[in-house]
């Protein structure tokens, strides 16, 4: 009897999930009137419009991970090593971006950075590209500093650096040589995580009125009826690519921790 | 000797680099100054301002018209609502996962999809639920071709409260289930044991033991959901363009075109959301500590 409700409660549940994956993926492939066929993703990967954007996101998803990792190993290695009781603060800064809603960072930036500013950083669209990596750096900040410290935990910080220390190795080298590659695992699921997060952005690439997908895929939605659900489908396979990603990684990371 | 002097020099040094310890974290704070604090900073001190940089409350005082109150009305709704089922259900799903005698080989699979499906949410999902339940949507044409049933003649609209509602539960029930299972998982067997040792019914159990432990983190991700949907942006946009007046739609137009005429009530609209969310967050922080006594 209990198993029954319980099958009940899951299939009821997963139904709601997986009608409008169905739905998208349905919509999608009706472009020709009357049979299913590829048309929609065909008009949307050849929309150059779809190769800018996109290229744009994966680029600034790409250099969001960099500055994020460069920001937050460093400063977790030091706060674990020199610093603990600072970590609780630290660890309630970093997941203020889940509080503060992100339209209110960028409004933020916007009166902060203005062309009249003392740092007017939306004045070129370099300076405006920076400021979204750094927005998209925030908005990543919970996720990345989890995965860093995570990882940092399973590893004896105090040691190793003790050992490089003693064989003469500078700060830069024990932190790119020494605690990078053993929290690899985990930077690699945050950067996952970060990827996911960046790429089909919204909110802060349409204020910073920057050629981003999200504002793409947004504009297309207003304008036409079969390619949005195309997109919606090659987001989720994306979204699901990063996340499966993640799972994979972690299980490596378990691996490599089970005592040989 | 040498060797002696040498110790010594070194203790000296680290005596007096000791105090230089915090430079390590100089780098993150500045990040944080820049692209965090300040510029919330600047919008909480922008609500409190006039044009001309004066002390004023008249830009909070302005937020009580009748359009900014309804678009305050309708996202809280919205917000309570969906958080509200995505507890129901997350915790329905995760329930019967973790009590329910289902096989242990549908939990990873179920896990893995619930942070996708947290994590789909802006633009794209908006696409999936017009292609569900828009107009011309799979479920709405089947049942209207299948059934003779006419959502749109019932009322039922996707640019509506409801229809917000249920997308947003998408990535709402994901959340719940991420966070409630381990809770679920905490729940150690000798508490029912000893529970029914001492004659307690199933019932019983449930509502003096089990739900007692869980009340706390049932709430405190109630909280956490809550402010999730009520910052949600991007799907509300592609959802509805700008057709239903929510709050964070009301201060994209703002932003975007300054269509309250006055920049610092958009201060003032941007510092209520923080206050709402920021409240959501402080209630669920707080439970969460509470929760955690019981978790260990």
């Amino acid at each position: 009897m209990k198993r029954f409700w319980a099958w009940g409660a899951l299939i009821v549940g997963l139904l709601y999930f997986i009608l409008p994956l169905i739905g998208m993926t349905n919509f999608s492939l009706k472009m020709r009137r009357g049979v299913y066929s590829f048309d929609a993703y065909a008009v949307v990967l050849g929309d150059p419009r779809f190769q800018q954007t996109f290229t744009y996101s994966v680029t600034l998803a790409l250099l969001t991970i960099i500055v994020g990792v460069v920001l937050v190993v460093p400063t977790a290695y030091w706060v674990r090593l020199k610093l603990p009781w600072l970590r609780p603060y630290i660890e309630f800064i970093t997941l203020l971006p889940l509080v503060i809603p992100a339209i209110v960072i960028v409004f933020g930036y916007i009166r902060l950075y203005n062309t009249s500013s003392w740092l007017p950083l939306t004045a070129t669209s370099l300076g405006t590209d920076a400021l979204l990596v750094f927005g998209y750096t925030t908005l990543a900040l919970p996720y990345m500093y989890r995965a860093v410290d995570t990882g940092l935990r399973t590893i004896d910080v105090t040691t190793l650096t003790e050992a490089a220390q003693s064989m003469g190795a500078g700060w830069f080298t024990i932190i790119g040589k020494v605690i990078l590659p053993n929290v690899l695992l985990a930077v690699l699921s945050g950067a996952f995580l970060t990827f996911a997060i960046v790429i089909g952005e919204f909110t802060m690439a349409a204020l910073l009125n920057r050629p981003a997908f999200g504002p793409y895929m947004q504009l297309l939605g207003a304008n036409r009826a079969y390619e949005p659900a195309a997109l919606a489908v090659i987001a989720f396979v994306i979204t699901w690519g990063c996340l499966g990603l993640i799972q994979l990684v972690s299980r490596f990371q378990k691996s490599a921790q089970r005592p040989v | 000797m040498t060797t002696h002097v040498e110790i010594a020099d070194t203790v000296r040094a680290e005596r007096i680099r000791l105090p230089l310890h915090w430079l390590g974290v100089v780098p993150f704070t500045i990040f944080v100054l820049l692209f965090l604090i300040l510029p919330t900073m600047k919008i909480a001190v922008g609500a409190f301002q006039t044009p001309e940089g004066g002390f004023t409350v008249t830009n909070l005082y302005n937020l009580f018209t009748p359009s900014i109150l309804a678009a305050f009305d309708i996202s809280i709704r919205i917000s309570f609502a969906s958080a509200l089922l995505g507890c129901l259900i997350g915790f329905a799903m995760s329930a019967a996962l973790v009590l329910g005698g289902l096989p242990q080989a549908i939990r990873g699979p179920l896990m893995t999809f619930s942070g996708v499906a947290s994590n789909f949410a802006g633009v794209p999902l908006a696409f999936a639920f017009i292609a569900t339940l828009g107009p011309a949507g799979f479920i709405t044409l089947f049942l209207r071709d299948d059934f003779d049933i006419n959502l749109r003649a019932m009322g039922f609209n996707l640019l509506s409260f409801w229809g917000l509602t249920i997308t947003y539960l998408f990535f709402q029930i994901p959340l719940m289930i991420l966070i409630i299972t381990p809770a679920l998982d905490g729940l150690k067997r000798e508490w029912r044991e000893a529970a029914s040792i001492l004659g307690a019914t199933n019932a019983q159990y449930w509502r003096l033991v089990a739900f007692p432990i869980l009340l706390p983190s049932i709430l405190g991700t109630f909280a956490l959901l809550f402010a999730n949907s009520f910052g949600a942006v991007a799907t509300a946009i592609a959802l509805t363009g700008s057709s239903l007046s929510i709050v964070p739609i009301l201060l994209y137009a703002q932003i975007r075109g300054d269509v309250l005429g006055n920049p610092n009530l958009g201060y003032a609209l941007a510092f209520g959301m923080i206050v709402v969310t920021g409240l959501a967050n402080a209630i669920y922080v707080w439970l969460r500590a509470r929760s955690e006594r019981w978790m260990k």
